[in-house]
């Protein structure tokens, strides 16, 4: 018993270790300056230039065109996460409706064709997507960012195994209290999906905010960056006839990992009380 | 409050499940109606299609004067209490029966008068503010009750809604359902497959069976004159003795055993003859016999339930099942032979081919 815990204990320790030294690696190499990185390599200790390095970082502007700052690509990942998963829930939740409530022609192979579509992710359609959004006009856009991502088979298959779950009861008991259609999506089913949307805007925010290739391929205009791009960018355009500045690239790392954080810390709180009440 | 009528309706299902099949009920104004009958039989899909849930596949339905083959659930003016309730979860008591009202833009201090006055009548005030899963399951069937009763619907209607509480709570609700009903004078259907609750609820009573009527009446009329085989096995506990007899050169035999004194002239050569245990009294020694059905049972096990006793026997060695009822707590041994007795206005007839009841036995003369 002992042996076994003492074992389960070391097995946790080493596999938070070897999460969080890379982290703190990162961060601490962010607060020295950039000379010092440059000749001693990546730093374990406090360096003492924490401000400096994220006031430039965020305030000032850099890129090719000196247009955008970290601020603005914290703005631009920011949209893309929310409107990532805000997006995504929406869609699938009504889809995800649509194909469990009502008994339309060929509801079940509509289904199915949403579900196969997760054998096709971005990159293996990302040229024809590519064509369709530059014909539209969309190149250099938020709408273009995010639009075409949008549908989501895999949310629509969890909401769609949700709503199968929720008794048929509720559904007659809401129609002989007047509730249509509408009504009862959003003062009923929309309630009680609750740890579904919290556990769907986890893994969908931190899916977009991740996004890179095909930010990438979208935006070409410096001001719709996110960060994730940013920290590229930093290392491929500072160094010039300068030292490569490896600790603000480090610092945007750093700033870019909060926002997820502080989500999953947030929803997953709700996502644990929804699972332990269950209100079904 | 109104009326409701049905007219042949009937239920055919996908894959051609003919789940009701032609039925045809004048339920009164303020009536308690109580489908009754086993499971399977159609009771759930014949309220259902009274509450709109279901379409209707022929036939018509009425509440009051209007037909309401067509109408939404919500404009039918019903109200319906689920066998699992079927409270939203996520709303408080107070919301789960003011939300039907808000749907229907009544105005609020209305709501909050009804949903008061509900609470107090169903005892449910202090537990306004929780949400479902913080009640017990009496509880919320008060408060599916309640959801009902705010609505001040022209009818109710029940699925078994007192299938999810334990014994005692049953008894104790079965009650109150009845005496709300009496008080508020709705129009109610109630479905169960429960005997017991059915004859204590019921106006009348309408026993179903494969999707059929097999009888309507009140629930003395028909204990009293059950009109099939059906009707009187599942109608009373223990259920009616059913044995079939035919005619034989020597009277009226048992097909199963012996021991049977029975005489009637009668044109049919077979009958089943329907005995209620506690019609078949237990004589003493040497007892003389009446007019009726007399014979000996042997006794083949005991049931003692408290001021009464079940009494398994045999008619003779190896013959027919049957069942009496002793009242206090007379011990009978196995093995034992017993002489019964039934008068004969306590005898029921049915026809051996169609289950029917046959004419009364009374108008038969003894041979
Ligand atoms: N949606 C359906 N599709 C096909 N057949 C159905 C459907 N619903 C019910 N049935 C069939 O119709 C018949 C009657 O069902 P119903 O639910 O009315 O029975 P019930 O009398 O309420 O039984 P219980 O006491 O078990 O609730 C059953 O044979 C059932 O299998
Ligand atoms: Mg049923």
């Amino acid at each position: 018993m002992k042996k076994v815990q003492l074992l389960d204990h070391a097995v946790l320790i080493l596999g938070a270790l070897f999460m969080l030294v890379p982290v703190t690696l990162a961060f601490m190499t962010s607060t020295h300056d950039a000379m010092s990185v440059y000749k001693d390599g990546l730093q374990m200790t406090w360096g003492g230039h924490f401000t400096d390095t994220y006031k430039t970082v965020l305030t000032e502007a850099s890129g090719f065109t000196k247009s955008v700052t970290g601020l603005t690509m914290l703005y631009n990942s920011m949209i893309l996460g929310f409107g990532f998963a805000i997006g995504k829930i929406v869609i699938s939740m009504l889809a995800a409706y649509a194909i469990v409530y009502f008994r339309f022609r060929f509801g079940v192979f509509f289904f199915w064709v949403i579900f196969t579509t997760l054998l096709l992710p971005l990159e293996v359609r990302i040229l024809p997507s590519y064509e369709i959004v530059q014909g539209l006009g969309m190149m250099n856009s938020y709408s273009g960012l995010i639009i075409p991502l949008i549908a989501s088979a895999t949310g629509t298959f969890y909401f769609r195994q949700f709503f199968k779950s929720v008794p048929d009861e509720l559904v007659e008991a809401a129609r002989i209290d007047g509730a249509g259609p509408v009504k009862f999506f959003i003062d009923i089913l929309v309630p009680l999906s609750k740890t579904m949307i919290a556990a769907i805007f986890i893994i969908m925010f931190v899916y977009g905010w991740n996004q890179y290739l095909w930010p990438t391929l979208i935006t070409t205009d410096e001001t719709f960056f996110t960060l994730v791009r940013g920290m590229k960018q930093i290392l491929a355009v500072w160094v010039g006839a300068q030292i490569p500045e490896t600790n603000q690239a480090m610092a945007l790392a750093v700033l870019a990992m909060l926002p997820p954080v502080v989500i999953v810390v947030i929803f997953q709180s709700w996502f644990v009380k929804g699972l332990v009440e269950s209100e079904k | 409050m109104a009326s409701i009528t049905l007219n042949t309706v009937r239920k055919i299902y996908a894959g051609n499940v003919e789940a009701v099949k032609g039925i045809s009920i004048d339920i009164e104004d303020g009536e308690f109606i109580v489908l009754v009958g086993p499971s399977g039989c159609g009771k759930s899909t014949l309220l259902r299609m009274v509450a709109g849930l279901e379409d209707i596949s022929s036939g018509e339905i009425l509440i009051g004067d209007r037909l309401v083959n067509k109408v939404e659930p919500a404009d039918r003016d019903i109200a319906m209490v689920f066998q699992n309730y079927a409270l939203y979860p996520h709303m408080s008591v107070y919301n789960n029966l003011a939300y039907g009202l808000k749907n229907r833009g009544i105005a609020k201090s209305e709501i909050d008068q009804r949903v008061r006055k509900a609470a107090e009548i169903l005892e449910i005030g202090e537990y306004l503010d929780r949400k479902p899963r913080q009640l017990s399951g009496g509880q919320r069937q008060r408060v599916a009750m309640g959801r009902a009763i705010v609505r001040e619907p022209s009818a109710f209607l029940f699925d078994e809604p007192l299938s999810n509480l334990d014994a005692k709570l049953r008894v104790q609700m079965r009650m109150e359902i009845k005496k709300l009903q009496r008080d508020l004078k709705t129009t109610s259907i109630y479905v169960t497959h429960d005997q017991l609750e059915a004859m204590t609820l019921a106006d009348r009573l309408v026993v179903l069976n494969k999707g059929q009527v097999e009888q309507i009446g009140s629930p003395m009329e028909v204990y009293e004159k059950p009109a099939s085989t059906f009707v009187a096995s599942f109608i009373g506990s223990p259920a009616m003795n059913l044995i079939p007899m035919k005619k034989t050169a020597l009277g009226w035999e048992p097909e199963q055993g012996d021991g049977v004194n029975f005489d009637i002239r009668s044109d049919a050569s077979e009958f089943i003859v329907g005995l209620r245990p506690e019609d078949l009294e237990i004589l003493g020694d040497g007892a003389p016999l009446g007019a009726g059905l007399a014979a000996k049972v042997v006794v083949t096990g005991v049931e003692p339930v408290g001021a009464e006793s079940y009494i398994h026997g045999t008619l003779g060695e190896g013959g027919q099942e049957v069942i009496l009822r002793a009242a206090g707590k007379q011990h009978y041994d196995i093995g034992q032979v017993l002489s019964i007795a039934a008068k004969q206005e306590k005898i029921h007839l049915f026809n051996r081919q169609t289950g029917k009841r046959e004419e009364e036995i009374s108008a038969l003369q003894p041979a």
